[in-house]
This record gives C-alpha cells, sequence and structure tokens, in this order.
C-alpha cells in the first residue's frame, strides 16, 4: 500500500508541487518533503499542538490533516511569519522580549496559533491568551512568559506603546 | 504513530461517496479527521480505504427555514461556533461549541463528524438530544431522516447502514425568548466532559413553566434526556426550591463508570449540573441573565 499523488499547494506565499505518500499527514510532508522543520511533530495523534499550521489563514493541526487534503489550499509556516529581510514577526519579537521560549519546541505552535486569534482578538485578556493556547502544550510550562509575551505582542500590533 | 497504508479517495458529489461506500470492503469516511485521524496513527482503526469528504460540494452551510435550523454535515465547528444566525436562534449550540476541543481542532471538526463518531461525553451529541434534531441520511436508495432518539445504536455506534452516510442536521427551533444553559465539568478545558447537561426553558405569560429539556451527556452510551424532571417542571413557576427537586431526579439515574469517575460521581455532577443549568435557564428566559 504504497499509494502516491501529485500535491500542489502554496507554502509560504510560494506555489509548491510534490509527491506524497496518501498517508502522510502534513507535518511530515512540511518537514521531510519540503524541508520546512520549523513546523515540529510532536505527538502525532493532535493532543500537543506542536505541529499548529495556518491553512487558508487557520490554525489546525497538521498531524491531522493529510497532505493530500491540502492540495490546492494556501499553508503558512512559522517560517512564513517574519520579512524577507529577516525582522522578526511582532508576536515572534516579543517572544524573545519576553522570555517567551525555554526549549523551543513548542514555539511553532504556540505563535501559528496566537497568529490567528490575535487577528480575531486584537485586545484580549490574560484569561482569553490562556484559552486561546490551551491546545498547545509547553512541557517547560513556561505558560507565564508565553502569556506575556502574548499579551505584549497584541499591545505592539495594535500600536500601543509598550 | 503513523497511519497503516489504505487508498484514498476523494469524491466532489454524496452520490459518489455513497457508490464509493457500497462498493468499497472495510471503508471509512473521513470528515474533520480530528477523531478518525489520531485513531488512524494510534491504529486502533485500519480503514482499506479512506473516502475522503472534504471535495465533496455542497455540504456545508447554515440554513434557516421556517423555524427549522439546518446545519450541513460537513460544517466546520468553528463556523458554527461563529455564526450570526445561530448565536441569535439557537444559542445552546453555541454555548456548548465553546467546550468542544480547542481552536485548532474546531477549525477543522465538522458536526457531522462529531454525531457519527458518536462519543458519550461529545458536546454537540447532547445537544442535538436536547434539542430533538433530525438526521439526514443518504443512502443507495435515497435520502431519509432518522430522529436523534433513535440515532445512537449503542457505544459510539450510529444507526447506519455501511453505505450510508449522514448530510445534514435539522433542529427545529425554539421560541425566541427561550432560556438555555449547556453546563460540563471536565478535567481540564477542551477534554470531553466527565458529564454534561443541557437546558431550555420557555415561560407562559404567567411565568410559568411553558416547556422544558433537559438532557445530560456522559452518563452511558448516548445522551439521556431526564423526561422525569421535564415532567415535574412543566406548568409549575419556577423557583430555586423546583430546580433542586428536578434535578434530583437525576441522582436515581444509571450512569457509567470508567477510568475517570466511578457511576456515584457521575450521577452526583450530573444532579449539580442540571440544577446550576436550570436556574442559568431561568435567569436568561427572563432577561436576569445574559
Amino acid at each position: 500500500m504504497s499509494e502516491t499523488r501529485c500535491v500542489a499547494l502554496t507554502v509560504n506565499g510560494e506555489h509548491r508541487e510534490a509527491e506524497t505518500p496518501v498517508r502522510q499527514h502534513l507535518a511530515d510532508f512540511l518537514r521531510g518533503t519540503l524541508g520546512l522543520t520549523g513546523t515540529h511533530v510532536g505527538c502525532e495523534h493532535g493532543v500537543c499542538g506542536a505541529c499548529t499550521v495556518l491553512v487558508d489563514g487557520h490554525a489546525v493541526r497538521a498531524c491531522l490533516m493529510l497532505a493530500v487534503q491540502a492540495a490546492g489550499h494556501e499553508v503558512t509556516t512559522v517560517e512564513g511569519l517574519s520579512l524577507a529581510d529577516g525582522t522578526l514577526h511582532p508576536l515572534q519579537q516579543a517572544f524573545c522580549d519576553h522570555h517567551g521560549l525555554q526549549c523551543g519546541f513548542c514555539t511553532p505552535g504556540m505563535l501559528i496559533t496566537l497568529v490567528e486569534f490575535l487577528a480575531e482578538h486584537p485586545a484580549p485578556s490574560e484569561e482569553e491568551v490562556r484559552v486561546a493556547i490551551s491546545g498547545n502544550v509547553c512541557r517547560c510550562t513556561g505558560y507565564d512568559s508565553i502569556v506575556a509575551a502574548a499579551l505584549a505582542a497584541a499591545r505592539a500590533l495594535r500600536g500601543d506603546a509598550a | 504513530m503513523k497511519p497503516a497504508g489504505f487508498a484514498y479517495h476523494d469524491p466532489q458529489t454524496v452520490a459518489e461517496a455513497v457508490a464509493l461506500l457500497g462498493r468499497l470492503e472495510n471503508a471509512r469516511l473521513l470528515a474533520g479527521g480530528q477523531s478518525l485521524m489520531p485513531m488512524l496513527a494510534m491504529r486502533v482503526a485500519f480503514p482499506d480505504h479512506l473516502i475522503d469528504l472534504n471535495r465533496v460540494e455542497g455540504l456545508d452551510g447554515i440554513t434557516m427555514d421556517q423555524g427549522v435550523l439546518r446545519v450541513g454535515a460537513m460544517t466546520r465547528q468553528r463556523s458554527i461556533e461563529r455564526s450570526a444566525t445561530i448565536r441569535e436562534a439557537c444559542p445552546l449550540m453555541t454555548e456548548a461549541l465553546t467546550h468542544v476541543g480547542h481552536l485548532q481542532t474546531r477549525n477543522r471538526g465538522t458536526i457531522g463528524g462529531s454525531l457519527c463518531h458518536l462519543d458519550p461525553s461529545a458536546e454537540l451529541v447532547t445537544v442535538a438530544a436536547a434539542l430533538d434534531a433530525t438526521i439526514e441520511v443518504a443512502g443507495p436508495e435515497g435520502q431519509r431522516d432518522v430522529a436523534i432518539a433513535d440515532f445512537p445504536l449503542g457505544f459510539m455506534t450510529p444507526a447506519l447502514a455501511p453505505e450510508e452516510m449522514v448530510v445534514a442536521i435539522r433542529i427545529p427551533l425554539w421560541p425566541r425568548e427561550h432560556g438555555y444553559s449547556f453546563m460540563e465539568f471536565a478535567r481540564r478545558h477542551g477534554d470531553y466532559a466527565i458529564v454534561s447537561a443541557a437546558t431550555l426553558l420557555v415561560l407562559d405569560s404567567a411565568g410559568r413553566i411553558a416547556r422544558a429539556s433537559l438532557t445530560l451527556g456522559g452518563v452511558g452510551a448516548a445522551p439521556l434526556r431526564v423526561t422525569t424532571a421535564e415532567t415535574a417542571l412543566v406548568g409549575e413557576a419556577p423557583t430555586p426550591a423546583l430546580f433542586r427537586a428536578a434535578a434530583a431526579c437525576c441522582e436515581g439515574i444509571e450512569a457509567m463508570e470508567d477510568p475517570q469517575a466511578p457511576a456515584w460521581y457521575r450521577r452526583r455532577l450530573a444532579a449539580v449540573l442540571s440544577r446550576r443549568a436550570l436556574e442559568r435557564a431561568w435567569a436568561r428566559a427572563t432577561g436576569e441573565a445574559a
């Protein structure tokens, strides 16, 4: 059983086409086939949130989607957040400033989840941020600094002075 | 944690999907994938054929016609959560959805998937039972309706033939001024509930209860309508004592036992959550709570 299909999709604004086994999930496809290893693979059964990517602007678990299902869709990974000149996305900058990374394993999933959340909730409460990242597990348990970073990023994105 | 091999099919129409179901042995339908994909990864499910419904046309959407809400099977949980139509006409469903999984899973998960996976604690199944929903099922002979009360055959087993699939759910709406509440207890936010309670109340012009619905999730294989409590409520003037008495009906129910919680604990949760949900629904029916 090694059925494969050619998948054409947009990843971080670029058209990509590649062959994939039909049973391969999107996270393995992004990492192994397209070489975008920023998306992390943790539990591979939809619990940890490390593999979160945006599909058509919505945060989804890339381990719970087959690569073939992404054909024709637009995927954004953590590599797509910063600008071409290396300038970090305000969320990434806030994670640096507020020690929101410890081992860094959960970081891509946290960032991607928060990108969608902050776009919809530009001025969230701390409680709302905690619920928003409830589907992302940080095993360093550095949640306080992640929440602080998210709130700082929200202020930066709104254009408020820090 | 990789799925075993399978043949992949992505039909474009319901007719094609039904034809594939009829033709293929050991096939599974893939909706939002938020339950089936983990089951494939953990190899507790190993279909030879996966029939992906994500490219089937006409299976998603929210429409309202003559007091009946219709939600297509492939409508994402997140679309329902954010629908102004549903928040206005069927707020019980909006409230229940805030307890379903997480942002990332609601972005993919579908109402039809939740109904057919039929987890005993699934919020959307409990809500469907509370609202007396009808399930629209397509098969080789055409379409048929199944009442939600007849839909669960047993533990995680919907009343569907192997060549049938769910295409939509229809919900008869309650009067605009009804009160409602969905409450649950789970170990962590986003987990399946150990017990949930869904309730709806309508008051008559004299302030008495004209209609009541109380449903428990997580106590057995299927949602449990607590009809004894409903009967005890209708025709009465709402008071905290009445709600306490009605909720006490839950102390006599049969409840399942699992490693998460013993039966006595579920019965106690059921009574407490029912009383609180009834009080909240009453406050909403009178306009005292948002």
